[in-house]
């Protein structure tokens, strides 16, 4: 019956929301819950209770996504390497990062004595946010947004930049030479990094006209000449290749993972952490992965959107979608692996000259002919 | 813009110092102002363990100094007693001794060259170095069941006789070597990012290198063509075919090109040795002209005696380890232990020229620098 409904109308929910009060509604037991808030005068209540299952989904599916990320990657370098990786708990290892949960829980939770507690202590958290708020404007799929925010790609740009404070606050407070050295090399990264990142974005928008995120997908619908998806990365192939690169930079990630660098700095700037504290560390840097590899194929690879598609039953949409999500962004999470197994560490300078010389030069020169061909009419 | 020092203690406990050393660093910034190793640490006193036992015993504290690489180290001790006794070898031994070491010098390269790799943050190497290596293990295994601490090679021949089986399993990891070779080098060669970290990086020039005593890949890298193999031959090497590899950049580029050129050579040397063992003893009997024996041989009279006592004298006896030029100097007073050993380790004398090489460079470049040297801290504090 459901179906039915969907597959008639032609609905688009605006966020997952939308989508919870429409299904509730369709089962018949909105009404009746609503009234039973409206006799107390909390009718918000009902809302906040909703956006809080929305939250509570969402940090569910963000944990699992980080726990199977631990074992992927654990998986992908065993096979690169002709290992066979983590075999033992579970059915080939699944259960691993379960284990390994476990295993950060029962540790000791040092402090160091000359640290500075307060902002040793907050930094994990500070780091571990940020990761968790970008995914509010992420399209998973077609009406699963948390929020479609019309400033979208700007709030993730800023989002993203809170997490070099975090390190510099763990580096700093840490009172470890090797922690101080990791985190000036996270910041100096960082901030040569995300204006390539901006700026290739920025092209992006050019097309769409809108920051929101699912007016970006949206506007990569359809195909050109039938075969060809109107994707931006065959519109902005530089601008995708440089995304790209400041992306991986921005997960710091081999080969660009100064503010680790474990053969040179130890751990960088989480030297001094151990327990649930370095758990954090963690499950924020997978997050982290999963979210930029998402922001990735939101931009330039049509996000949830697939052509030739279009005979699937709306109802089946939302759920469709999300699976073309998730595929699309678990080929830019195996090509971060992929080079992480592949290719040398680049040393600190060599980086910063790629960031300033080469990839802000060759950004801004994308954005320029970029904006030439739009106002020449050239895509029209 | 004058900004404060920072001094960094890089090790003893450090992932990537290879053991147990210790740099000081003094920095500015991420640039390195002066680089102190500091060793020690690995102190075992083995040159006075030298005095204290026999001959024969002595030789299970060589596996000790070059860990990677020990049937060299045996061979080089091993050498310079026989030099001093007078004993003469079989054949065959000979022939199975160089086998043993040029397979070690294999070793040592995919170690040398995975750790370096590793150090440069791709892990992908070192595992794939290590699954050649474990076949090479298996290998020595059979011939004298250790994996690492060998104790295999002895004066007057090697323990015992290769085993059956031996030959094929060989066979078989030279022809998979040479393919696993060509893969290697699509993985690092042809990676830019590895060009730039190694590149112009840590460079010396010939006089230098040979000032600081630096001898094997490492001076080698720098375009002087010295191979005791070649230029002081021992052994068998006088009857093979191998050329010494040279590269002129002195970079650590040059360094680690000279150490795959090297593993190609001795692909073809063990080819050689393999194709040409002949038939023999493999060790030589008492009668083979050992000096005067106290008490009596407890074995077979086939094995060598437990306990001799070479002529009064001194030697200095030198090979070409993977690592460089391993020496040892012994000196006999005429009893069953040595009055003096002295060791000429390679590890130890390339370590020394760390600082001048470093000076100015990043604190990736130490690693990666370091890393081409290939240094056991076994063999430099002995």
């Amino acid at each position: 019956m459901l179906f039915l409904a969907m597959w008639t109308g032609d609905i688009m929910f605006a966020n997952t929301y939308e989508l919870i009060v429409f299904i509730l509604n369709y089962i018949g037991i909105y009404d009746p819950i609503y009234k039973v808030f409206e006799s107390f005068g909390l009718e918000y209540l009902l809302r906040i209770i909703i956006v809080l299952v929305e939250i509570a989904a969402l940090f569910v599916f963000i944990l699992l996504t980080v726990m199977f990320l631990t074992w992927m990657e654990r998986k992908v370098v065993a096979m690169v390497q002709a290992r066979y990786g983590p075999m033992v708990t579970g059915p080939r290892g699944l259960l691993q990062p379960v284990m390994d949960g476990v295993k950060l829980i029962g540790k000791e939770d040092i402090i160091p004595a000359k640290a500075d507690r307060w902002v040793f202590t907050l930094a994990p958290f500070l780091i571990f946010i940020p990761a968790l708020l970008i995914f509010i404007p992420l399209p998973f799929g077609e009406s699963l947004i948390i929020s479609d925010l019309n400033v979208g790609l700007l709030y993730i740009i800023a989002i993203s930049a809170i997490s070099p404070i975090a390190i510099l606050m763990a580096g700093w407070a840490s009172n470890n030479k090797y922690s101080l050295m990791g985190a000036m090399r996270a910041v100096a990264q960082d901030i040569s990094y995300t204006i390539p990142l901006a700026l290739s974005a920025i092209a992006v928008v050019l097309f769409t006209g809108s920051l929101s995120t699912v007016d970006i997908v949206t506007a990569q619908s359809g195909t050109w000449f039938g075969f060809i998806p109107k994707w931006f990365i065959f519109l902005q192939p530089l601008g995708f290749i440089l995304f790209l690169i400041a992306s991986i930079a921005e997960m710091g990630r081999i080969p660009f993972d100064f503010q680790e660098s474990e053969s040179e700095l130890v751990a960088g700037f989480f030297t001094e952490y151990s327990g649930m504290k370095f758990a954090m560390f963690f499950l924020a840097e997978y997050a982290h992965l999963f979210s930029v590899s998402a922001i990735v194929v939101t931009l330039f690879l049509g996000g949830w959107s697939v052509p030739f598609l279009n005979f699937i039953p709306a109802v089946l949409v939302p759920l469709v979608s999300l699976g073309v999500f998730l595929v699309k962004t678990y080929a830019i999470i195996f090509f971060a692996m992929w080079l992480r197994d592949t290719v040398p560490r680049m040393r600190i300078d060599q980086l910063l000259n790629l960031g300033w010389k080469i990839m802000i030069p060759l950004a801004l020169l994308n954005l320029l002919v970029t904006a030439l061909l739009l106002t020449a009419g050239v895509f029209k | 813009m004058e900004s404060d020092e920072l001094i960094i203690n890089m090790g003893p406990v450090h992932p990537s110092t290879h053991g147990v050393l210790r740099f000081k660093l003094r920095m500015d910034g991420e640039s390195i102002k002066e680089c102190t190793p500091v060793i020690g640490y690995l102190h075992r006193g083995t040159e006075k363990i030298g005095e204290m036992k026999t001959y024969l015993q002595f030789i299970p504290y060589t596996d000790r100094l070059d860990y990677i690489s020990a049937f060299p180290n045996n061979y080089a001790f091993v050498k310079a007693v026989e030099e001093l006794a007078g004993i003469e070898v079989p054949i065959r031994a000979e022939y199975i001794r160089v086998l043993t070491m040029e397979l070690n010098r294999i070793v040592n390269h995919l170690v040398a060259i995975g750790s370096l790799l590793m150090d440069l943050g791709a892990a992908t190497m070192i595992m794939w170095g290590f699954r050649e290596r474990e076949n090479a293990l298996q290998l020595f295994e059979m011939l004298c069941g250790a994996r690492m601490t060998f104790n295999y090679i002895k004066p007057g021949g090697v323990r015992e006789d290769i085993p059956e089986g031996f030959m094929p399993k060989l066979n078989e990891f030279l022809k998979d070597m040479e393919k696993r070779i060509v893969d290697y080098e699509q993985l690092i060669n042809g990676n830019e990012i590895f060009h730039m970290r190694m590149k112009n990086i840590g460079v010396i020039n010939a006089k230098d290198a040979v000032n600081f005593g630096w001898t094997g890949p490492t001076l080698r890298g720098s375009g002087v063509d010295y191979d005791l193999r070649k230029y002081e031959p021992y052994s068998i090497y006088p009857d093979l075919d191998f050329k010494v590899c040279v590269r002129n950049e002195g970079d650590s580029f040059a360094r680690f090109i000279v150490r795959i050129d090297e593993m190609k050579e001795s692909l073809h040397i063990l080819r050689q040795v393999v194709d040409n063992m002949p038939v023999s003893k493999v060790i030589s009997s008492a009668e083979y002209g050992i000096a005067p024996m106290t008490g009596t041989p407890t074995a077979v009279s086939t094995y060598f005696p437990r306990i001799f006592t070479p002529p009064a004298g001194e030697v200095y006896s030198r090979i070409e380890a993977p690592k460089g030029e391993l020496g040892f100097y012994v000196v006999s007073d005429g009893t069953t232990k040595p009055y003096r050993v002295k060791i000429r380790s390679p590890s130890f004398c390339n370590l020394t020229a760390i600082p001048s090489l470093v000076k100015g460079l990043k604190i990736g470049d130490l690693i990666a620098a370091f890393g081409t040297i290939d240094v056991v801290l076994g063999d430099v504090d002995r």
